[in-house]
């Protein structure tokens, strides 16, 4: 008997976005059983809409949960297969696609991600809503982030008990600044809410999912995958350390954004002004004492903390041609039109 | 009295963890509400006295630390 039928969550499952999707979340609202064979997702495993629709929604299920989906499933071996399945195909695809791009492996780790994210040639999403965005395109940056910012760090969390102490004490006090340091107000995932309230959007967990492209949901899905092995404990802290790394910048123009659109009020800046200058300092903590810590305690993790880092760069930059993309060519950049409310102002 | 600690991390901030009170040169309080903050070394940050990170972008190079002994008196 099932005591309890829903996630937490009071957001429902998204509609389907392909074969495996239509079929899994048509299973996933009766109560949890065997799957048995399911169609195959049959896109690109890299950034298909219907794999990582599959696989966000089966990884959200060890987060908020889904209404009408019995939480039960998180633990049901044959959803556990799928989402194994997917993730392996995700990884196979990712490290091929940087197997095919040199590393030197010179220097220290802190050295090598900096080399990394140096070498970095996508192109720049920030700047360009800086320079020329509209409103719009602000919005559907909000619901395409908001799939990461609305559970910001979650995905890191099970990295601590897998590190080392320096390394361990750097990502708790990194995490502990992320979630507002013991200040519900000041959770970051909060001040994203209220830049999307401000905005229009519904702050809702996964209340867009419906919206986002597979590049989109890949870039979650790397650090939820990251973060749920501890194999890949070396890559959660790499990508975490990159992410840091290239934030402050990005979001001081993504400020300048807002602010140039007409939405100059703590509500909609609060979250890009915090993180200009709260992600300088996470810069140097991940760098040196996260990723550095690692390294010095575990030297074979040096190769797999890069990695971490190539991999946010590579599905970045996928996202990042995608919205540009779109929006060069004045399309939308989202799978399904925007529903808003009353933007605060502007 | 709990210690403060400041680290200098190599092409960065320093950053100061621990209580401590920041204050302008009129004696003026510089607000801070957080636990850990980072300084800027290289002046050219938008927020002084905080580090922006903007030392990545401007190449700052902080060099090897001094040895007490080598200084020219």
């Amino acid at each position: 008997m099932n005591m309890q039928m829903d996630g937490p969550s009071t957001t429902p499952l998204p509609p389907p976005a392909g074969p495996l999707t239509e079929a899994l979340f048509e299973r996933l609202q009766r109560p949890p059983h065997t799957l048995g064979e399911l169609p195959a997702a049959g896109d690109d495993p890299l950034g298909g809409d219907d794999h990582h629709l599959a696989l966000y929604v089966c990884s959200e299920l060890a987060f908020r949960g889904w209404a009408g989906v019995d939480s039960e499933w998180e633990w049901e071996p044959s959803l556990i297969t799928l989402r194994l399945e997917l993730e392996r195909a995700f990884e196979g695809a990712v490290l091929d696609a940087i197997d095919t791009v040199p590393d030197a492996r010179e220097g220290d780790v802190p050295t090598r991600l900096r080399t990394a994210v140096e070498a970095d040639e996508s192109p720049s999403v920030a700047r360009f809503l800086a320079q020329q965005g509209t409103a719009d395109q602000i919005r559907e940056l909000l619901a395409h982030r908001s799939a990461y910012h609305l559970k910001e760090v979650d995905p890191h969390v099970r990295t601590i008990p897998r590190l080392p102490y320096r390394a361990k004490a750097a990502l708790v006090e990194v995490l502990t600044d992320e979630y507002g340091g013991g200040r519900p107000e000041y959770l970051h995932a909060e001040l994203f809410r209220k830049a999307m309230d401000a905005f229009g959007l519904d702050g809702t967990e996964n209340a867009y999912v419906a919206c986002l492209p597979g590049v989109t949901l890949a870039t979650v899905n790397l650090m939820t995958l990251f973060g749920a092995h501890s194999r890949w404990r070396g890559a959660l802290v790499g990508h975490l350390a990159a992410t840091e790394m290239t934030s402050s910048e990005a979001n001081r123009r993504y400020a300048r954004a807002v602010r140039r659109v007409g939405f100059d009020f703590p509500e909609a800046t609060h979250f890009f002004d915090e993180h200009v200058e709260a992600d300088a300092i996470h810069d140097v903590v991940c760098v040196h004492d996260l990723a550095g810590g690692l390294a010095d305690a575990e030297p074979e993790l040096a190769d797999s903390i890069v990695f971490g880092a190539r991999a946010l760069m590579l599905v970045e930059e996928r996202l990042a041609l995608h919205l540009l993309g779109a929006w060069e060519a004045e399309a939308s950049s989202l799978r399904a039109p925007l529903q808003t409310v009353a933007p605060l102002a502007a | 009295m709990p210690s403060t600690e400041i680290t200098f991390y190599p092409d960065g901030p320093c950053v100061v963890r621990g209580p401590v009170r920041l204050v302008d040169e009129h004696d003026e309080e510089i607000p801070n509400r957080r636990k850990t903050i980072a300084l800027c070394r290289c002046g050219r940050s938008r927020l002084m006295p905080f580090c922006d990170a903007t030392h990545r972008a401007a190449g700052f190079v902080t060099g090897e630390k001094t040895d007490p002994g080598s200084g020219e008196h």
